[in-house]
């Protein structure tokens, strides 16, 4: 019951704060309220028993890459109005195409979910060994899901070899 | 109810009292330990010794007149100083003061990582208090303060890896009973990882050598230039209660939080005599006065000299030795 009630006042919570990151005047107010809305996220996360998950929602998203953001807001000059895009309709026909294009996503995982028998928990982490929410995604991070584990963090290398270069012209 | 609400929040209450008293006794020890590196008195007037100078100052800031600058963004302007003390304050909801469970509000199994997110949302007050002041120079600082920070950030989190390796645990209780297995503080085992996280505290929390936010002759101040009376205080209330945490996190990490000294050692049994709690505000009380006397002593760094302290010398040793501890952890 109680967790109900936290669930949908999160959700009101992230999709208001969510609406007033893209109507806010000012970009750094758009940028602190996606702040508030990562941080209502990472409370949904301890709701659902996930604390590592929670603490990594902010550590990373709220603490990391919105920090660097607001850098570039604060610098970037944005007090001017925006250039007109050469053909206003091309815009409005992007902007379309990518909000069907969530749309369908969403309406993909609701269907898909609704689909399928309601699901166990996952096999490996009612098989691991360890006890406890850290040690259990670790289990499972390198057990499972090593791969997906593994190529993810070649894919985080080349983003950082690939910042390198872009910042420093002359190797 | 009484256990689930009552209980933690009469903790909570007690606490942050603690806590805020604390800050502002830290203030008057400041002034007297630096006043005597100096050769000078410190405070002297209000109370015998200066000792209610803490308490004058406070009731100082709160009856000056609160400006807001004309030009300021009103509601970044006043949320900047919550923003920042606030982290602060939460983040000692998982330090555990003591043995038993009376002296922590959480056990959390993510304690450790709780700690470093949450204090890494401090840095938002800062960077705001700069942009919403409108001004220049309190701009060129929350500028300057979030770049250490950020950077000093990685390292002290690098550096938290190895010390997590060697306790096998994220929890602060947990972390402290892995030390009383072991039979041995781990400032012992991890001497590296000690010097890292200090310097790396010394520098989140801005304070001396590495105070180049605050440094007057180059920025009339720093972030809070604009800022005055109680909203001032609270930046002030932010830093000390973030020095407070540096030392407490060292204190649980490195130097057995509530145990005593060589735990494991039954001679020194006697020493149990002596409440966990005071062994380890006694312990957190060292590294404060350490951070003072730090202050005292050393000159301000150059920025670029801070920054290529942070990237090239502290991330690559904490690396190194996060890679030592699996090494010699896989070994044994």
């Amino acid at each position: 019951m109680g967790e109900t009630i936290a669930f949908y006042v999160l959700s009101f919570l992230i999709l208001s704060l969510a609406i007033m990151v893209v109507t806010a005047r000012n970009t750094v107010h758009s940028v602190i309220f996606l702040v508030m809305s990562f941080l209502c996220v990472a409370v949904l996360y301890v709701v659902l028993r996930a604390e590592f998950l929670a603490v990594i929602q902010v550590l990373v998203y709220a603490g990391g890459i919105v920090v660097l953001y607001l850098f570039v807001v604060m610098l970037v000059n944005l007090s001017g109005e925006p250039e007109a895009h050469e053909d206003p309709r091309r815009l409005g026909l992007t902007g379309l195409a990518l909000a069907g294009a969530v749309l369908l996503e969403l309406a993909g995982i609701v269907v898909y979910s609704y689909s399928r028998e309601p699901s166990a928990p996952v096999a490996g982490a009612a098989a691991s060994p360890v006890q406890g929410n850290v040690e259990q995604i670790g289990w499972l991070l390198y057990t499972d899901y090593l791969i997906p584990f593994e190529v993810a963090s070649v894919l985080l290398l080349v983003a950082m070899v690939g910042a390198i270069v872009l910042a420093r012209r002359e190797l | 109810m009484i256990d689930t609400v009552i209980i933690p929040l009469l903790k909570i209450a007690v606490l942050l009292n603690a806590v805020l008293v604390s800050v502002t006794f830290m203030t008057l020890l400041e002034r007297k330990v630096i006043a005597w590196a100096q050769s000078r008195l410190g405070p002297m007037r209000v109370g015998p010794y200066g000792v209610l100078q803490a308490i004058a100052d406070p009731i100082k800031l709160i009856l000056k007149e609160d400006i807001t600058p004309a030009r300021a963004d009103k509601w970044m302007f006043t949320l900047a100083p919550i923003l920042s003390l606030v982290p602060a304050l939460i983040v000692f909801s998982v330090v555990p003061f003591g043995g038993d469970e009376l002296f922590y509000i959480t056990d959390i199994n993510v304690g450790l990582l709780f700690i470093i997110s949450v204090t890494s949302i401090g840095v938002y007050g800062i960077i705001l208090a700069g942009w919403a002041s409108n001004s220049k120079y309190p701009l060129l600082a929350s500028l300057r303060a979030s770049a250490q920070l950020i950077s000093y950030e990685i390292a002290v989190t690098m550096t938290l890896v190895s010390v997590t390796l060697t306790a096998g645990t994220l929890s602060m209780v947990g972390i402290v009973e892995a030390q009383q297995e072991a039979g041995l503080w781990f400032g012992f085992v991890q001497p590296v990882a000690f010097v890292l996280v200090l310097i790396g505290g010394l520098a989140e929390t801005n304070r001396a050598p590495f105070d180049m936010p605050e440094a007057e002759q180059e920025l009339t101040g720093g972030f809070h230039t604009e800022y005055s009376g109680m909203r001032f205080a609270l930046f002030f209330l932010a830093e000390y209660a973030n020095m407070i945490v540096i030392a407490a996190v060292v204190t649980v990490l490195f130097w057995g939080g509530w145990l005593r000294p060589f735990p494991s050692v039954e001679i020194l049994g006697f020493l149990d005599l002596i409440p966990s709690w005071i062994w380890f505000f006694g312990k957190m009380f060292v590294f404060l006065y350490l951070f003072i006397w730090i202050r005292a002593t050393l000159p301000r760094y150059r920025y670029d000299q801070l920054m290529r302290i942070g990237w090239k010398v502290l991330i690559p040793v904490a690396i190194a030795n996060i890679v030592v501890t699996g090494v010699v952890k896989v070994l044994l």
